[in-house]
């Protein structure tokens, strides 16, 4: 059959450079691996450059299969099902980096392209390590080589192909009987990429993310040459390194907690979510392993530590892959990536890492320089090896309870996650929190090797002194009184707090005390300043978040405690103000964007106790891709000390025809008359009322009815029908009361003597719009998105003078 | 033994403790039938919205009142009660987890997970549905 349309050429060269990529990754490895094993200069500087030459061809191979993707997406070749399912051709152009990465291939892709040029940097940087370290990166250039493309082998699917062309993915599908099949309208027009990864977050979450990802392999990397040659002297080129990857692999963490603070309706930036907690925890024995690396450089002790670390951060990275991506995970978290069926690679690409590692590890071991006397409790290398492992045994238990699922699996048990899921990690990462900011603090005060304690005391005072200072103030005056849960938890957040405060003071201190104000070496100090603030900004937000939209309509004003759990979504109607605790609140406008899809609902908030008035968009997005139904995003509204974040639970417009008539009744001015929900007061009759001329032109004769409506709760609103007389014309001027569903007409005057007037009620519910509200405030929230930038720059600040050091005794 | 290896143990008590707590909390999945005998315990069901039983939800009433009836796979029923907002096109859902207790003879739900059909978007069905072809 000849298709009209296709264009097959960009996907077979594609298909080309996919398999010579896998073959010229494979290659690399023996090449590199060769280098590292010959002992003669002469001979490994050739295998180097045969290497070299070869993990060329890789890049070049990777870039292109890139870039042939992006030209087939960007062209909207739709016969391949890769640009079918991820875009459109109504998609904003800025957009279409992100359909790559809606997809796994494409995400596998990123994370290869960042092997590349981190190969490449240490093919410059990495002098005698050159060799072994290429070996591992090409190793996993051959891995993640496999996932994309989307062979048979022995009868078993490998990877997955990001050029098949769609009647080859599907050819039972029928549209593929008809030759121009590209012309169909939705196959020309394509699938869409997901709404709701319609904005800038993903455009650039993830590649911070996967080069965070990748920059974990070069510790690792690192480690292994170090192993297999024993020769430990990488220890000093891989510390910044590991700070770089730090920095990188935390920011693209809380990419992802600001862009689920902002965008997604999550009700927060953290949800201890398992996607979450698997990126989060290589991130932590990162950081161990960071500071048992630094302990090794300046004593020599916890080289062993430093090894394990970088191992298993690498492992963890790729068990985190396999989390994500095998749909293992399953009911158990919010993030839906599945799709293709790989669990066996994912399983065989980390297994293939990290048993070896940890095998070479353990054989190694007895071998692996470590200092017999043990260290002084004066130390600074003592509490920061103890930080480390208090890191480790918090990342282990954030894993352990995350690979639920795992389990289940394995054992074939059926065990759900604890009620209250988000409390259970809480209830341990807080105790670790009180830990950590202790010694962050303290530790620095500490010398290495040994610290006289009368010197130590005397520097230590003013550090714990501001800080129990502070934190008494936060404690008294900052009302953290977070009843729902125990009282021990509220305790251990204050102490909590304290700690945390201590930190930040204690390192602030040092680096005007210890450092003497030279801040090119205070990159530690930073960091730690940084993570300290972060962690109030958490404590605080998270302790004090209010749920604004108590449903006020009948129930008395209440806090959520341990006890009581009080509704949190208030029903707003089209136009009323609704009294919300301190604000009044009003839904104004909802106003449809085709090119957004979204309906962006106004929000008019109005402080009672202030002047303050701000109006919020949260909007509903409708959903595409055959997901059913709308999904809502919220608006903020930034103050400096805390942000209040708006979202819409349900929406009901209604365009319904108003098929209810008016059916008149006689009243009088004092009279009173009941309908379906209560009852209404004629109060008087005005006739010309300057406030109401709006309703009626100059020349007319209007004459109002001045009327409450008050509902059987006890609500009552001001209703004015009226009609407006000029000559011989009679205009009806209706007015009504939409929560009530009622409306009022005047119709005439019956008789003007005695004052009976016939007026009309229509009571019928198909002339309100009514949304649903959640409202929630966050104290200081600032605090946790300023720490963390401060903490990556601390990370920066130590790549650089390292670098700075490095290049100093080089030369 | 050097002061390293006791501070190593205890960290790692408190972290079994922290485990083994943790495993105290854990839930389970639970049939309608099993759920009813175990009143007032916290349970994972997994079950059809009954549409042929009333649903009542009035936004203009109580936005946080949500009740309806739920049935499993063995045929056994029961009424739900949800005091939050009714999740989004919760009628279209193929399957629904509810998390919560029984109490009173109804059941009290904390949480409810939607299971949607055509949530994978390389499933062919939802793929020629979206053709436009079907």
């Amino acid at each position: 059959m000849q298709y009209i349309g296709e264009h097959l050429l960009p996907g077979q060269l594609g298909h080309f450079f996919t398999l010579l990529s896998l073959i010229a990754s494979l290659l690399a490895t023996a090449v590199f691996y060769k280098a590292s094993r010959v002992v003669s200069p002469i001979e490994r500087k050739s295998w180097l450059r045969l290497g070299r030459i070869v993990f060329l061809v890789e890049t070049i191979s990777v870039f292109s299969v890139f870039a042939l993707l992006y030209f087939i997406i960007s062209h909207h070749y739709h016969e391949y099902f890769f640009a079918w399912n991820h875009s459109s051709r109504s998609l904003l152009p800025k957009y279409l980096l992100a359909c790559i990465w809606e997809d796994q291939s494409g995400s596998f892709l990123l994370w290869s392209i960042w092997h590349c040029v981190l190969g490449w940097i240490l093919i410059w940087r990495a002098k005698q390590w050159e060799a072994g370290t290429l070996t591992v990166i090409s190793f996993a250039q051959f891995c993640i080589a496999t996932m994309l493309i989307g062979m048979y082998f022995f009868g078993q699917k490998v990877g997955s192909d990001p050029f098949i062309l769609w009647r080859q993915q599907m050819p039972e599908l029928p549209l593929f009987a008809d030759p121009h099949y590209l012309q169909l309208p939705r196959v020309f027009e394509g699938n869409d990429l997901n709404t709701l990864l319609q904005n800038y977050w993903m455009v650039i979450h993830p590649p911070i993310l996967f080069l965070g990802f990748a920059s974990t392999i070069v510790p690792f990397a690192f480690a292994y040459a170090g192993l297999r040659s024993s020769d430990h002297s990488w220890a000093g080129t891989a510390l910044p390194w590991a700070s770089f990857s730090g920095a990188i692999l935390g920011t693209g963490i809380m990419m992802g907690a600001a862009w689920a603070y902002e965008s997604l309706s999550f009700g927060g930036y953290w949800a201890w979510d398992p996607v979450e907690n698997a990126s989060l925890v290589p991130w932590i024995t990162l950081v161990a392993g960071l500071h048992t690396n630094l302990v090794y450089n300046r004593t020599g002790y916890s080289l062993r530590s430093t090894y394990f670390f970088y191992i298993i951060t690498f492992t963890l990275v790729l068990y985190s892959t396999f989390l994500t991506r095998s749909g293992i995970l399953g009911d158990t978290s919010v993030h839906a990536f599945t799709g293709a069926d790989m669990t066996l690679q994912l399983i065989l690409f980390a297994a293939v890492f990290f048993i070896p590692a940890i095998i070479l590890f353990f054989r190694r071991y007895k071998k692996i320089p470590s200092i017999r006397r043990e260290e002084s409790s004066y130390s600074r290398e003592f509490w920061m090896f103890i930080g480390s492992m208090v890191l480790f045994l918090s990342a282990l238990v954030i894993i352990a309870r995350t690979s639920l699922p795992v389990f289940n699996k394995i054992f074939g048990s059926n065990i759900a996650a604890p009620e209250d899921p988000k409390y259970a990690h809480n209830q341990v990462q807080i105790f670790v929190c009180i830990i950590i900011g202790i010694l962050t603090g303290t530790t620095q005060y500490f010398r290495y090797k040994d610290t006289p304690p009368p010197v130590f005391r005397r520097r230590i005072i003013w550090p714990v002194l501001v800080a129990l200072l502070i934190g008494a103030m936060i404690s008294l005056f900052g009302h953290i009184d977070y009843n729902e849960k125990t009282i021990a938890f509220l305790i251990a957040i204050h102490a909590a707090i304290f700690s945390m405060v201590y930190a930040v003071v204690a390192n602030a201190g040092y680096i005007f005390t210890g450092l003497k104000g030279k801040l090119r070496l205070a990159g530690a100090s930073v960091a730690h300043v940084g993570f300290g603030l972060a962690l109030i900004g958490i404590l605080i937000s998270s302790s004090k978040k209010k749920v604004l939209s108590w449903n006020t309509t009948g129930i008395a004003f209440f806090k959520k405690s341990n006890t009581e759990d009080p509704a949190e979504n208030i029903t707003l109607f089209k136009s009323l103000p609704t009294d919300m605790g301190p604000y009044n609140v009003t839904y104004v406008s909802d106003t449809f964007n085709t090119a957004q899809r979204k309906r962006f609902y106004g929000i008019q908030f109005q402080a009672k106790d202030s002047s303050d008035s701000f109006t919020l968009y949260p909007d509903l997005i409708r959903n595409n891709k055959g997901v059913e139904g709308m999904s809502a995003n919220p608006d903020s509204k930034h103050y400096w000390n805390k942000d209040i974040f708006v979202y819409i639970s349900a929406a009901e417009k209604n365009d319904k025809e108003d098929t209810a008539t008016f059916r008149p009744r006689e009243i009088k001015a004092g009279d009173t008359s009941f309908y379906r929900n209560g009852f209404f007061v004629l109060n008087r009759v005005v006739v010309n009322p300057p406030d109401q001329r709006k309703r009626y032109v100059p020349g007319e004769n209007a004459i109002f009815l001045d009327m409450t409506v008050v509902s059987k709760e006890g609500h009552s609103y001001p209703i004015m029908p009226g009609i407006a007389v000029k000559d011989m014309d009679i205009r009806s001027l209706p007015d009504s009361v939409k929560p009530e569903a009622l409306a009022i007409s005047f119709n005439k005057v019956i008789d003007q003597k005695t004052g009976r007037l016939e007026i009309g009620v229509k009571e019928s519910s198909a002339i309100t719009d009514l949304i649903t509200l959640k409202v929630y405030e966050f104290p200081m929230i600032n605090l946790l998105w300023i720490g963390v930038l401060i903490m990556v720059a601390g990370f920066l600040m130590s790549v650089i003078s390292h670098l700075k050091k490095r290049s100093l005794t080089v030369a | 033994m050097k002061k390293i290896h006791i501070a190593i143990l205890v960290l790692i008590a408190a972290a079994i403790t922290a485990l083994i707590g943790f495993t105290g909390d854990l839930t389970t999945y639970e049939t309608i039938a099993s759920a009813k005998q175990k009143p007032g315990r916290f349970v994972n069901l997994i079950a059809r919205l009954d549409k042929s039983q009333p649903m009542q939800y009035d936004a203009v009433k109580d936005p946080n009142y949500l009740s309806f009836v739920a049935e499993d796979t063995l045929g056994n029923s029961v009424q739900v009660v949800y005091h939050n907002a009714k999740p989004q096109d919760m009628e279209k859902s193929e399957r629904i987890v509810l998390k919560g207790r029984m109490q009173d003879g109804h059941f009290e739900c904390k949480d409810i997970l939607l299971k949607c059909p055509s949530k994978y978007k390389d499933d062919p069905k939802a793929v020629s549905r979206n053709a436009g072809v079907y």
